[in-house]
Parts: structure tokens; sequence; C-alpha cells
């Protein structure tokens, strides 16, 4: 694999080459797991394994969780506290499952920002980009239906609102809600289509991790120079990598031991911090919570479905042109999908010919300010949607696609790039002070 | 940079957590000391047994705690009544038996009773239920130093009840309380903008504690304040029931990844070293 080239499995034994030639199956993990990797990949190279972690932790805890839950409208909330209270260690399954899916965000956003700052999305590396966005994608419907179960307040109010999202779909919208909740409202149909397809993505997820890491072991990975690793020979490319293991296994179990000491003292200590208190209300249709606010992870998106109002003079032009069949409510539905739709494209929409924004003088300035924008629209999206916030939320909505539909594009036409270091090995040399074999320099410590 | 990504992890953790809560009434709610705060935090048993107390004499006669088994009185890390006591606490109760079809006294395999007034809420979860701190700016901070604060609401709001501001008609209905933050406020302490000019709301719960409502059994003083945090203590008990073994989980686990953090950083170390300070 990885085109790069590097010894391969032999069968030796009898046995091994016995199985080998019915299923290569000792060479495929061992070719994944040898796979050669660039030396110098810095630490924020360390969230795949975070997060195959994390869905390992979801489908395990959440598989025990499944078998004392009861997913009834009746029966939902109070079999929760059943897991909180009579099952043995329930309260930690619960906790983690649900602090998990918070950890599970941290690590997909850290990925998706390091990718978009390294141009880790850059060809030949297209598809494993747009792999990943769909597993994000899948990712952000799991959780949200997995919050509507335990059948809190939040669970039921948050349910409405979303759903409530495909009903603004012109002409097909109002069939679309219904399919999804199984009838004309949030019910006990509601939520045990949830239930299923919760239990069901976390799988389909994992299918597409596979896909995933198969696509970026064909083209190899990415690094923080953007150089390619030389492929001449083998002695070239073993000059720029390391094998996966034990190299990166051991530095990234290294990186997920101290995130998880961070993760387990805020299950231990405060787990329900970053949870919302109204979900220990159990749900009741006929009272609506004051405020009703996603989960953070969702923050960014749902600021920018708030920002387009009927005041916005684009809603006003596109309710105009179209008619009126575009108005407010689907525009902000169209804004909050295209947000990840421009993201996912920004391999065709990034036109510089450099792919590591450490060689980008502009780029790094524009990203830094896209990273600041989606802090902003997350804080944005848990303030009640009234002056000064609503202005906020359409200028830092206006920056997120300004970003990948105006600058991403003409950057790379504007800017003059850095000089960029030949080999991932004189990269890795000028790191450490290759002579002495002493003391060693860390050159550039903020990466 | 492990410093950094961690810095960012936490502040983002900071910046999003329970973001939500900027709108709330401004109601007072007061910074009780809790023995359980904090990762070393412990429930005082006597305290929990207190507000047991306060609980089955006062609140009891119109809420209910419908999620709570009687048995669990007598776990470790609650109130840990002898069995004997659990047993007789609980034929206090009656509860319907679906196959007699008929009441019968409780025993401790059975719930609390829920609500015994139809428009006086569970307090099982209360004290998750409500938070008591909120920002500043919808940032999660307070909630971070303080705690969310369930508890301090629910002793605020038992301490809370004062005599209505002057603004208010006679007849206005409720109890003014002022850390009642989504009870009714009368026009009249209302500003032009229709926000609130008096601190708190009125609640239909009418004062149920006044100081020397019980005689506690262990002697200790039964002034409003210590009445309002006993009571606090064991609804937090009945709300979150295994938080002293969570805590234990959460050290053990604290440290067995710090230990294992070490190790693997000096594996890491040493396995890299040759690769980073080669000889040429």
């Amino acid at each position: 694999m990885a085109g790069i080239p590097h010894d391969h499995y032999e069968p030796k034994s009898n046995g091994e080459k016995w199985l080998d030639r019915r299923l290569p199956i000792v060479g495929l993990l061992y070719n994944t797991l040898m796979i050669p990797t660039p030396k110098n990949l810095n630490w924020m190279w360390i969230w795949g394994i975070v997060l195959t972690f994390c869905l390992a932790l979801q489908i395990i805890t959440g598989i025990v969780l499944a078998m004392h839950y009861t997913p009834h409208v009746d029966r939902a909330f109070a079999s929760v506290e059943h897991i909180m209270r009579d099952v043995n260690g329930g309260y930690m399954l619960r906790y983690m499952h649900a602090n998990g899916a918070s950890l599970f965000f941290i690590a997909v956003y850290a990925h998706i920002f390091r990718g978009l700052y390294y141009g880790s999305y850059k060809a030949p590396r297209e598809v494993t980009w747009i792999i990943g966005m769909l597993i994000y994608l899948l990712m952000m419907g799991t959780a949200f239906m997995g919050y509507v179960l335990p059948w809190g307040q939040m669970s039921f109010w948050g349910a409405t609102v979303i759903t409530g999202l495909f009903g603004a779909v012109p002409f097909v919208g109002e069939a679309i809600q219904t399919l999804l909740l199984g009838g004309p409202a949030v019910d006990n149909a509601t939520l045990n289509r949830f239930f299923s397809l919760h239990y069901l993505f976390p799988f389909v997820i994992a299918g597409l991790v596979i896909v995933h890491i198969w696509a970026f072991h064909t083209t190899g990975n990415n690094n923080p120079t953007g150089v390619e690793v030389r492929r001449g020979s083998k002695e070239e490319a073993e000059k720029d990598t390391l094998p996966f293991w034990p190299y990166f296994v051991m530095k990234d179990l290294f990186a997920l031991a101290v995130i998880l000491v961070i993760f387990f003292a805020i299950v231990g200590f405060m787990p329900n911090y970053l949870g919302h208190p109204d979900n220990y209300i159990e749900a009741n249709p006929l009272s609506t919570p004051a405020h009703i606010v996603p989960e953070w992870y969702f923050l960014p998106f749902y600021a920018i479905l708030r920002a387009f109002t009927a005041e916005v003079w684009v809603v006003q032009i596109a309710s105009f042109v179209t008619g009126g069949i575009i108005d407010a409510k689907f525009f902000g539905v169209l804004a909050m999908f295209g947000a990840i739709i421009v993201m996912a494209l920004v391999p065709w929409l990034d036109t510089s010919s450099v792919r590591s924004g450490r060689y980008r003088p502009m780029f790094k300035w524009w990203f830094a300010l896209l990273v600041v924008d989606f802090f902003a629209l997350m804080w944005l999206g848990a303030m009640p949607a009234e002056e000064p916030y609503a202005s906020f939320s359409l200028i830092a909505s206006a920056y997120w696609f300004g970003y990948f539909l105006i600058i991403m594009p003409l950057l790379g036409v504007i800017e003059k790039p850095l000089a960029q270091p030949d080999t991932i090995e004189a990269d890795f040399s000028s790191h450490y002070d290759a002579k002495t074999g002493g003391t060693k320099t860390l050159v550039n410590p903020a990466e | 940079m492990i410093k950094k990504i961690l810095i960012s992890a936490v502040v983002a953790l900071g910046l999003t957590g329970s973001a939500a809560y900027a709108a709330g009434g401004a109601a007072h709610v007061e910074d009780f000391d809790f023995s359980f705060e904090g990762p070393f935090g412990a429930y005082d048993t006597n305290q929990l047994q207190r507000g047991l107390h306060i609980y089955t004499e006062v609140c009891a006669a119109c809420h209910g705690l419908k999620f709570v088994p009687l048995r669990t009185l007598g776990d470790d890390g609650g109130p840990q009544l002898p069995e004997d006591q659990v047993r007789a606490y609980s034929e206090r109760y009656e509860v319907f038996d679906g196959e007699l079809d008929d009441f019968r006294p409780a025993t401790p395999v059975d719930h609390f009773p829920a609500s015994a007034l139809e428009n006086a809420p569970d307090l099982s979860l209360m004290a998750k239920k409500r938070a008591g701190f909120h920002g500043p700016y919808g940032l999660g901070i307070n909630q971070f130093v303080k705690g969310i604060g369930g508890p301090e609401y629910i002793a605020s709001l038992m301490v809370g009840y004062e005599e209505a501001p002057e603004c208010a008609p006679e007849d206005f209905p409720g109890s003014y309380n002022k850390a009642f933050p989504n009870g009714g406020i009368p026009d009249s302490c209302k500003d032009e903008h229709g926000h609130s000019m008096v601190e708190g709301s009125w609640i239909s719960m009418s004062q149920p504690l006044y100081g020397d409502d019980v005689e506690y059994s262990d002697g200790h003083e039964a002034d409003l304040h210590h009445e309002a945090m006993d009571v606090a203590a064991f609804l937090m008990w009945t709300a979150e029931p295994k938080m002293m073994a969570r805590k234990q989980a959460g050290f053990a686990g604290v440290i067995f990844l710090t230990l294992l953090s070490v190790l693997l950083y000096l594996t890491n170390k040493r396995l890299w070293a040759p690769i980073k300070h080669k000889e040429d």
C-alpha cells in the first residue's frame, strides 16, 4: 500500500503460507500497521487514534446501555434513571457515553481543522476528505438522535425543532418531516426510529472509517510540510518515513492517555457540566422550555441557521427571485447545510499550489480568523436570538462562507508562498540537532 | 504543543459548557458551602439523615421522589439507615399494588411515592434539573468554578421567601421569593421595557420552612439556614445517589491514566531518541 516502497509481509512458516494463499489477512494487517509514515508528523496528527478510541468507547458503552434502556415514551426517562441508580456501574456507563460524545466532537473538530491548516484535503487526498465529511455528518446525526433517547425536555424540544427544519423544505418538506417522525409530531414512533438508527449509524461510521483509512493509506499521510514522501526507491523513502508501528502507535497512545486523564476527571467530577439541566426534566409536550439549545457541538451551525432572518437582504433577494419559495426559514436550513458543504468542497475551492499552511503567510491569518470565527459562532449559537447577537451571528456566518468561497480561491492567486523544504528528512533534521546527538532544539514548538 | 492542545481543549470546554443560561431571570442564588462539592467532597451522612427528616415531615406532604427506591436509604454513600430502619421507614408510605389491586404499606423494594399534589414537581432530580449559576456571557465559567448550582438553588429557594416588594399589589397570587426565576411578576414591578425591577419572582408554593420546623434527633441546630442546607443536600443525594462511587472511579481513572501517561511518555521518548539524535 501507500505507493511508498517498503517491506512487505512474507509468510515464513508452512501454516502462514497455507493461510496466505487462501486469505491474505495477515499481510493486510501487517501492511496496514507497518505503513511508512512521514517522520515529521506533529502532535496534531494524534486525533485519528483519539477518534478511533471514541468510536469504540461509544459502541461498547452504548451496547451495554441498550441492554437496560427502554425506548418508549412512558418508560425511556425512567429507564435512564434505572441505569443511573440500579444497574451496576450504570452511572459510569451513561456518563462516559454522554461525555464520550463530547470528546468525540472535540477530537473531530481538531482533526478537521488540522486538515484545513495543513491542506490534507488537497490532491491526491480529496476522497479521504470527502469520506471524512460523510463520517462527520453521520456523527452529527447519531449524536442528535442519541440526545433524544433520554426523553428529557431538551431531547423532546430539540427533536421538534430539528425535524421542523426539514419541514421548511418547499413542496416535499412536510412529507419528509412526517417520515422522520413517523407521524405528525414527535412521539413514540419518533423515539423508536431514533433508537434504531442511533444503534445502526455507528456501524456505518465504522465501515466508513475503514474506507477513510484505506484511502489515506493509498495516498500516504500528509505531513506538516505538505511535501510528499520520496518514492524513488525504498532507501529514499526510508529517509522520510518510519513505520507506523511502533513509532506512531506509541506516540499516539501517549497522547490518548493524556487526553483520557482529562476525560476521566470530567466524567468523575463534573459529568453534567456539558449537559443541559432541562434534560433532567421528563419530556412534556405541553410545556416549552424558555430556551431550546442544542448540544455544544451543534452550536456553530445552529448559529448559522438562526443568523439568516427575514430582515437580512440576501434572504429578501432570494425570496424575491424565487417567488417566495425560499423563505427565511428554508434559507436558514440551506445556509446550515451549505456551511458544511462548502467545507466538503474545499479541495476544489483552494487554488493554492502549496499544501501546508506553514508556508502560506497570508493564509495563516485568514485561517486563524476562521478558528476564532468557529468559536464565536459556537458562543453565539447559545445566546438568545436578539441584538447584538443576531448581528454578530450574521457577520460570523458571512465570514465562514467568505473564507471558503472567496478567500480560499483568491489566496491561491495573490499569495506569494514561502520556500518549502525539499524533503521531509530536511524538515525533520532541522528540528533536531542531528550533528551532536545531544541537546535537542525544538525550532518550531508552536506546531 | 501538548500544552497548547490541552489549553485549547479546556478553553473549548469552558467556552461551550452549559452556555445556555445567559437569559435566566435575575434571581438571587447564594453560594452555599456544601460538604459534597469538589473532587474530594463527600456527602455528610448525618446531614442526609436530617434532610430526609425534613423531607418526610414537610416536603412529602405535597412532593414525591418517584425515581428513588426506598432501599437506597441504606446504601453506602447515602443516608445509610440500618436495615430495620429502612423497613420501618418504608412502611410510612402506602403504594398501589397491581397484583393485589389495592394499596398496601410500602417495602424497601418499592420507590418513594410520586407527588401527592398534581402541580408539585417530583423532587428526585430537582438538584440536577435546576442551575443556580450562570454565565458570565454564556461562557459557563461560573459553573466551572462553582458547579452547576442545583443544591444551592434549592437552599436559596428555601431561605428566599421575603416580604413582597412595595411595587406589587396586595392580591398578587403566590409568594414572593428572591431566588425563584420563572414565576409571575406583577406588571407594576416592571419597567417600560417589560424588564423586571425586582429580584426573583412569585412562586405558587407558600413558604415551607421557617426554622425549628422539625426537631433533629442528633440535636443539630434547626434554624432556617441549616434546614435549607440539609434538605438541599438530601435532594442532591436523591438526584445523584452514586456520586461517591463516581468520584472514586474518577480518581482511580485519573491516577491510573496519569501513571500510564508517564510510562508511555518515557517509552515514546526512548523509542524516538535514536531517530531524533542520530550520529551522522
